[in-house]
C-alpha cells in the first residue's frame, strides 16, 4: 500500500502532460552526412577503429539488407521511413573516447544526473549497501560514454564494457557469439542493425561466477533525426548468473526517431540470465506527433542443459513498439520466462509478445503478459509457443490479460500455440476486460478518488510482473505506469 | 512495393479452364452471372489459399490441390445413397444432394408444413429474385476468402430454404450431401436457409462419402436468421474417402434477440477445412459455435472461425474439442472481433486438444481483436495428454486401460456435444463419437494382444 | 491376505527412494493401521499397492492371497480384490457417476468371468448402498466427484468400496478434510464392511480416525519402513508423544 500511496503522490507532483525526460542536451556533435550507403558503414567502422573482419561483416549485412523489404505483418501503422533521411552516427565531440569520467563532457554527466542515473562511483556508493550496487554502461546516441565498476567486476572475472570495446579487447568472444542467436538476416531491422550498429553493452560471466552486482545499461537518444542502433551481447558460461537491467529515454521531438536494437543472450549449462527492461522512450504527443519507433529484436538462447533465461519488460514509451523478446529452449531441461507489462496511451501502437521455441527435452516456459490500453492507443500481444517433435515433455503456461480504459483504444491477442509432440502440455488463457465498475465503486465507497482507485486496480493487475523486477526498478516502473495512464479516466 | 504476380499452379490453370468451359451452363440470371464473374476474377487475383495467408496458415490448399478434379455434372449411382439414408434414419425434412445435384426421389419434400418452402439453389439462382446478391455474399468478414470466391463462381446446386416469420418447425431440415466416390470429381455446392423473424428451426448438414475415390469438395451454407429466431445448426463431416480435401463454409448473419448455435463433428474425414463466418446483425444475440474433431491416420482438420461482433450486447461461446491420434493434425484458429461500438460484448472461446500418441500435432490460434472497452472477452487453449491421474483412478476401480481411456475421451468430447438442444441429434452425434472410440479401443486391444 | 516383503521403491524419473525395504502383513479379517509422520512414505505405499505408474519398484514383492501383484496393471489388481480409497478422489467431468459405477462393477465382474449386471439389479444395489451412506440420488446423477464437497467425495469412495466388495481395502488418509459428522458416517460405512474375509489397511496421520475404526494392529512407519508394531494402544501412545522420536520433519 505504501507503494500505491507513493505512486499517487508522484502523479500529483508531476505535470502530467510533460514527458519527464523530454529535455534536450545542447552539445557539439560529430556526425556523418545523412543517409545510408556503404560509405556510412565504413565511416562507422572507422570511427570505432574496428578491425577489418568487423567491417567486412557489416558490409555483408548491408548488402543483404538492400535486398530485403520492410515487414508489414504487425498491427502497426506508420508512414514509410526514409532511410536516407537519417543520421546513422552521432557522437559528442568533446571528450570523444574518454579514458575516465573527468574527460566526459560535463553536459552529458549533467544529463544523466537529471535522469537520475549517477555515473560517479563515489556518488553511487554513498549510502548504498554493496549488494545493492548497480554497475552502469551509459550509451549516449551512438557511443558508450562510461561504464562504471569495471574494475571491481573484473576482479570477479566479469567483463562488462561497451560492445565497441569488446570488439577491440575480446574479439574471440565477439566472433564466437555475435549473431549466433539472431542471424544477420533474421529480419529487416536486425540486418540493418548488423550493418550500422553503434554501441551497446557486452557482458561475459565466466564459468561458475555469480555476478556480484546488477548490471545495467542506460540508453539515451539525444540528437535529432538520428537512429540509435544498439547491439547488446550477454554470455553466461556454465553455472554463471547475471541480472541485467536496461533503461531508455529520449527528448521530446516533433519528428520520429528510430531505435533498432539487437540483443542476444546466451546461457550455457546451468547458467541463468535475468534481463529486465524499463522502456520509456518518448511516446509522442497526444496527437501522435513525434516519438520513437522501437523496432527491436531480442532473443535468448538457452544453449546449455538446465539453463534459464528470463525476460521482464515494462513498456510505457515509444510511439511504436515492435518487439518480441524470445527464448530458444535448446538445452534439455532449460527454462524460458517472459513477463511483460505494456502500457499504451495517446496514439501509441504496441505490437509485442514473445516466442518460446521448445527444442530440447523437458523444457518449460512461462508467459505472463499484461496489456493496458488507454486513449486512442492500440495494443497487440503476439506470441508463439511451439514444441518441436523431439521436445518431449515440453510445458508451457501462458496468461495474457488486457485491460481497456476508454472506448477509443484497441487490445488484441494473437497467440500461436503449436504442439508437434504428443507429450507437450500447453495451457493458454487470455482475458480482455475493462476495470470493473464494481471494483471502482467498492474502492470509491471506501474513500479512494477515481484516480486512486484506477492506480490501485492497475497496480493489482500488473503486480505479478512487477514482482519480477529488482526492487529499485519495480518502484520506478510502478510510477511510470501510473503516469502513462494519466488523463485516461474521466 | 513490388507487385508480385503469383505463378499459377496446374490446379489454378485447370480451374480457370473449368470455369471458362462451364460458365455458360451454370445456373443463374444476369445478376448471378455477374456475381460469378466478379468472384472468379477475385479468385484469379488471389489464387488458391495458401499457408502464407494468415487465415490459411496451417492448411495449404494450394499445395493440397495439385490438380483440379473434373466438375461433377450429375448424381452418381443412388443405391449406396439410399442405403446411407436408411442408416441415418433422419426424422426430418430431407433434401438429398448426391455429387452436388439435387435428387428429388431421395428427398422428402411432400407435405411441407405451412411456412416452409424448399427449392433447389439452381432454381433460386435463375429466379432473378433481387435479394440474391446480398444473401449470397454473407458476412463481410468472409469477403476476401478466395476459397469462397471459387465456390461462388462454380456453385451449381444445393437447397434454398425459406422459413416464414413466426414459424416453429417441429422437424429439423436435413441437407444431406452424399458423394458417391465412384470417380475423382470436384463438387461446388451451396445451400441457403432464410429464417424469418421469430421462427425456430434445426438445420442438419450431413456430408459423407460412400465410395473410395478421392473427392474435392467446396460447399457452403448460408444462414440468415432474423430477429428473435432460435436456430440450431448441426454439421456432420464423416467418412470422407482417403485423399479427399473438403472445404466447408458457414456464413451466418444473425438478427437481434436471437439464439444461434452451431455444432460440427468431424471424424474419419481425410483433410477438412471448416470455416465459420458469423456476423451479429442485431443486439442481445447469443451465438454458440462448438465442435468435436476426432482424428487418426494422417487426417487433418482445420476449424477457422471469425465471429464479428458488430453491435453491442452480443454473447459468443466457442468450444472445440479435438482428440488426435495417429499422425493426425488438428488446427483451431478462432478470431473474435469486437468492433468499437460493440459494447457489453461477452465472449468466451476455448479449444482443448488431447494428443494420444507421438506423431499427433495440434495448432491452436485463438485470437481476440477488440476495439470496445466495456467487454468481457477471454479465450483458453490447451494441449495435453489423457490425464494420468484420472486414468489411474478408473483403472484402480477395475476398468481396463482401453475402456478407461475411452470413458475419459468420451467425457472430454461430450462436453461440447452437451450443448446440442435437440436430443435426437445429440444422440446421433454421440453415437458417431462412441463408434469412433470403440473402433479405436478395438484397434488398441488388437495391438496389445 | 496381503503380504509385503522387503519393498524398495523410488519415484520414476527421479533418484529419490521412498520405501526402503518395507515388510508388512495384513491378514483376512484384520484391520491394520499405519501411522507415521508426513513424508514417511504412507501414501506412496498405498499407490504402489494399487499399481500407480509413477513409481519404480526396485526390490521386494507384494502378494495378495499368495499371488504377486507387481506385474499386474491397476485394473487387474482391482479385479483381484485391491481397493484404494483415495485421499483426493479425482474429479472426472463429463462422466456421470452412475455410468462410472456400472462400468467399474461390470469390468471387474468380466475380469472374474462373471456375467454383467442387469440394469435393474445394478440400480437396486447402488440405491441400497447409497441410502446407508446418506448419499442423495442427486449426487449419483452428477459427473463423478465434480463439485462434491470433501465429505461427499469420501462417502462416494466408501460407496464404491461397498459395491465392488474387495478383499483388501486401503484407506489413504480418509479422515483428511472431514468434519466430525462426516467422519462418523464414513467410519460407520467402513465398519459395516468389516468381515472375516476382508482385510483393511488404514493409513492415517492422526489417531482420531482410529477412535471410529478401531484397528487390530497399529504399525508405525518412518523413512519408508515399518519401525514399530503394536496393538491399538500404540495409537494412543503416539497421540501423546507425537512422532518426534520417529524423525518427523520440523
Amino acid at each position: 500500500m505504501a507503494a500505491v500511496q507513493e505512486t499517487i503522490d508522484q502523479v500529483k507532483s508531476i505535470d502530467v502532460t510533460e514527458y519527464k525526460y523530454g529535455f534536450v542536451t545542447e552539445l557539439e556533435v560529430e556526425k556523418p552526412a545523412k543517409g545510408l550507403t556503404e560509405d556510412t558503414v565504413r565511416y562507422i567502422s572507422a570511427r570505432k577503429n574496428e578491425p577489418e573482419w568487423m567491417l567486412e561483416w557489416r558490409l555483408d549485412a548491408f548488402r543483404r539488407w538492400k535486398t530485403m523489404t520492410e515487414p508489414n505483418w504487425s498491427r502497426v501503422n506508420y508512414p514509410p521511413i526514409d532511410y536516407q533521411d537519417l543520421y546513422y552516427y552521432a557522437a559528442p565531440k568533446k571528450g570523444a573516447s574518454p579514458k575516465s569520467l573527468d574527460e566526459v563532457d560535463p553536459a552529458i554527466l549533467e544529463t544523466y544526473k537529471k535522469l537520475g542515473i549517477p555515473l560517479r562511483e563515489q556518488e553511487i556508493l554513498a549510502g548504498v549497501a554493496p549488494e545493492n550496487r548497480v554497475a552502469v554502461d551509459a550509451v549516449f546516441d551512438s557511443v558508450s560514454v562510461v561504464t562504471t565498476f569495471k574494475k571491481e567486476l573484473a576482479q570477479a572475472g566479469v567483463i562488462f564494457c561497451s560492445i565497441s570495446e569488446a570488439i577491440q579487447e575480446h574479439p574471440e568472444l565477439v566472433k564466437k557469439y555475435l549473431a549466433s542467436v539472431v542471424p544477420v538476416t533474421d529480419n529487416y531491422f536486425a540486418t540493418l542493425n548488423s550493418a550500422v550498429f553503434t554501441d551497446g553493452s557486452f557482458v561475459y560471466i565466466p564459468k561458475g561466477v555469480r555476478c556480484p552486482m546488477e548490471l545495467s545499461t542506460y540508453f539515451r537518444i539525444n540528437e535529432q533525426n538520428t537512429g540509435q542502433f544498439e547491439r547488446t551481447l550477454i554470455i553466461a558460461e556454465e553455472g554463471a548468473y547475471v541480472s541485467y537491467l536496461e533503461g531508455c529515454t529520449a527528448p521530446k521531438r516533433d519528428e520520429n526517431q528510430l531505435h533498432a536494437a539487437v540483443v542476444e543472450l546466451i546461457a550455457l549449462d546451468d547458467a541463468e540470465i535475468k534481463y529486465s527492461t524499463v522502456q520509456n522512450w518518448f511516446p509522442g504527443d497526444a496527437e501522435g506527433k513525434g516519438g520513437i519507433y522501437n523496432f527491436v529484436t531480442k532473443r535468448g538462447d538457452c544453449r546449455g542443459r538446465n539453463s534459464k533465461i528470463s525476460w521482464t519488460q515494462v513498456e510505457t514509451g515509444s510511439a511504436i513498439t515492435w518487439k518480441y523478446p524470445s527464448c530458444i529452449l535448446r538445452g534439455d531441461g532449460s527454462r524460458g520466462e517472459f513477463y511483460s507489462i505494456a502500457v499504451s496511451n495517446g496514439m501509441q501502437q504496441v505490437d509485442s509478445g514473445t516466442k518460446m521455441i521448445h527444442l530440447g527435452r523437458n523444457t518449460t516456459s512461462k508467459i505472463i503478459a499484461k496489456g493496458i490500453a488507454a486513449g486512442k492507443s492500440d495494443s497487440t500481444y503476439r506470441g508463439m509457443v511451439s514444441a518441436h517433435r523431439k521436445a518431449t515433455g515440453a510445458r508451457n503456461f501462458t496468461n495474457c490479460d488486457s485491460l481497456l480504459i476508454g472506448d477509443q483504444c484497441g487490445a488484441h491477442t494473437i497467440p500461436y500455440i503449436e504442439a508437434k509432440t504428443a507429450t507437450a502440455v500447453f495451457e493458454h488463457e487470455a482475458t480482455t476486460s475493462k476495470i470493473g465498475e464494481d471494483q471502482m465503486f467498492y474502492c470509491q465507497q471506501r474513500g479512494l478518488s477515481e484516480e486512486e482507485a484506477v492506480a490501485l486496480i492497475v497496480n493489482g493487475f500488473v503486480k505479478e510482473v512487477l514482482q519480477q523486477l529488482p526492487m529499485e526498478f519495480a518502484v520506478e516502473a510502478q510510477k511510470l505506469i501510473t503516469i502513462s495512464l494519466e488523463g485516461s479516466v474521466g | 512495393m513490388a507487385i508480385v504476380t503469383p505463378l499459377k499452379t496446374a490446379a489454378e490453370q485447370q480451374l480457370a479452364q473449368q470455369y471458362a468451359d462451364a460458365k455458360a451452363e451454370l445456373p443463374g440470371g444476369p445478376a448471378v452471372r455477374k456475381l460469378r464473374e466478379d468472384a472468379f476474377a477475385g479468385f484469379e487475383a488471389k489464387g488458391l489459399p495458401h499457408r502464407r495467408l494468415e487465415s490459411w496458415r496451417y492448411t495449404d490448399l494450394r499445395a493440397l490441390l495439385r490438380e483440379a478434379r473434373p466438375l461433377a455434372t450429375g448424381p452418381g449411382r443412388l443405391d449406396a445413397a439410399r442405403a446411407k439414408l436408411a442408416e441415418l434414419a433422419l426424422d426430418a425434412t430431407v433434401v438429398v444432394l448426391v455429387d452436388g445435384a439435387f435428387v428429388p426421389e431421395l428427398s422428402s419434400l411432400e407435405g411441407l408444413p405451412e411456412g416452409l418452402s424448399v427449392q433447389t439453389l439452381a432454381d433460386a439462382l435463375v429466379s432473378g429474385r433481387d435479394d440474391l446478391p446480398r444473401v449470397l455474399a454473407g458476412p463481410s468478414v468472409a469477403a476476401d476468402d478466395s476459397g469462397l470466391m471459387l465456390n461462388a463462381a462454380l456453385m451449381r446446386d444445393g437447397s434454398f430454404v425459406e422459413i416464414a416469420a413466426g414459424v416453429a418447425l417441429e422437424k429439423p431440415i436435413a441437407i444431406v450431401r452424399l458423394f458417391s466416390g465412384e470417380n475423382e470429381i470436384s463438387v461446388y455446392g451451396r445451400s441457403v436457409v432464410l429464417i424469418g423473424d421469430g421462427a425456430k428451426a434445426t438445420i442438419i448438414e450431413v456430408n459423407a462419402c460412400l465410395g473410395k475415390a478421392p473427392q474435392q469438395l467446396n460447399v457452403a451454407l448460408v444462414v440468415e436468421a432474423g430477429s428473435e429466431t432460435e436456430v440450431e445448426h448441426i454439421r456432420l463431416v464423416t467418412d470422407q474417402s482417403e485423399g479427399s480435401v473438403g472445404v466447408f463454409s458457414l456464413l451466418a448473419t444473425v438478427g437481434a434477440h436471437a439464439k444461434f448455435d452451431s455444432f460440427a463433428l468431424v471424424c474419419n474425414a481425410a483433410t477438412v477445412r471448416q470455416q465459420h463466418f458469423v456476423r451479429y446483425a442485431g443486439e442481445h444475440t447469443e451465438v454458440g459455435l462448438r465442435g468435436i474433431n476426432l482424428l487418426g491416420g494422417t487426417e487433418h482438420s482445420d476449424v477457422t472461425l471469425i465471429v464479428d461482433h458488430e453491435v453491442p450486447h452480443g454473447t459468443s461461446r466457442e468450444l472445440f474439442k479435438s482428440i488426435i491420434g495417429g499422425e493426425g493434425t488438428g488446427v483451431f484458429q478462432g478470431k473474435v472481433v469486437v468492433r468499437q461500438h460493440a459494447q457489453k460484448t461477452d465472449g468466451s472461446m476455448k479449444s482443448n486438444a488431447l494428443l494420444l500418441n507421438e506423431g499427433a500435432t495440434m495448432f491452436n490460434k485463438p485470437e481476440l481483436e477488440i476495439f470496445a472497452d466495456d467487454v468481457v472477452c477471454g479465450h483458453g487453449a490447451t494441449v495435453a495428454q489423457i490425464d494420468g491421474e484420472q486414468l489411474f483412478y478408473l483403472m484402480a476401480r477395475g476398468l481396463p486401460r482401453p475402456q478407461a481411456e475411452a470413458l475419459v475421451l468420451q467425457a472430454f468430447a461430450g462436453e461440447a456435444a452437451e450443448f446440442i438442444a435437440d436430443e435426437n441429434v445429440r444422440a446421433l452425434v454421440m453415437s458417431e463419437v462412441e463408434a469412433w472410440l470403440a473402433a479405436r479401443e478395438a484397434a488398441s486391444q488388437v495391438s496389445t494382444v | 491376505m496381503l503380504e509385503i516383503r522387503n519393498l524398495v521403491v523410488k519415484i520414476a524419473d527421479e533418484d529419490k527412494q521412498i520405501l526402503n525395504g518395507l515388510n508388512l502383513t495384513v491378514n483376512d479379517g484384520e484391520v491394520a493401521a499405519i501411522m507415521g509422520p508426513n513424508g514417511s512414505g504412507k501414501s506412496t505405499l498405498s499407490y504402489v499397492i494399487a499399481g500407480k505408474e509413477d513409481y519404480e519398484v526396485l526390490d521386494g514383492e507384494i502378494l495378495l492371497n499368495g499371488e504377486n501383484v507387481l506385474e499386474m496393471e491397476a485394473d487387474q489388481r482391482a479385479a483381484a480384490g485391491i481397493f484404494l480409497a483415495f485421499q483426493y478422489p479425482l474429479e472426472i467431468p463429463g462422466v456421470a457417476t452412475m455410468t462410472f459405477l456400472k462400468a467399474a462393477m461390470n469390468a471387474q465382474r468380466k475380469a472374474r468371468g462373471e456375467d454383467e449386471l442387469l440394469t435393474p439389479d445394478f440400480i437396486k444395489q447402488v440405491n441400497a448402498a447409497a441410502d446407508k451412506l446418506g448419499i442423495a440420488k442427486d449426487m449419483l446423477r452428477r459427473p463423478l466427484n465434480v463439485g462434491f464437497s470433501g465429505g461427499e467425495k469420501k462417502r462416494m469412495e466408501i460407496l464404491q468400496m461397498a459395491l465392488l466388495s474387495p478383499s483388501m481395502c486401503i484407506l489413504d488418509e480418509t479422515d483428511s478434510g472431514l468434519d466430525i459428522d462426516a467422519l462418523r458416517i464414513v467410519a460407520e460405512g467402513v465398519n459395516a464392511l468389516r468381515s472375516k474375509n476382508r482385510g483393511f489397511l488404514v493409513i492415517t496421520h492422526y489417531q482420531r480416525l482410529l477412535d471410529h475404526i478401531v484397528p487390530d494392529t497399529v504399525h508405525v512407519m518412518s523413512q519408508g519402513k515399518i519401525v514399530r508394531t503394536g496393538g491399538k494402544e500404540l495409537a494412543l501412545e503416539l497421540e501423546k508423544s507425537g512422532y518426534a522420536s520417529y524423525g518427523e520433519a520440523a
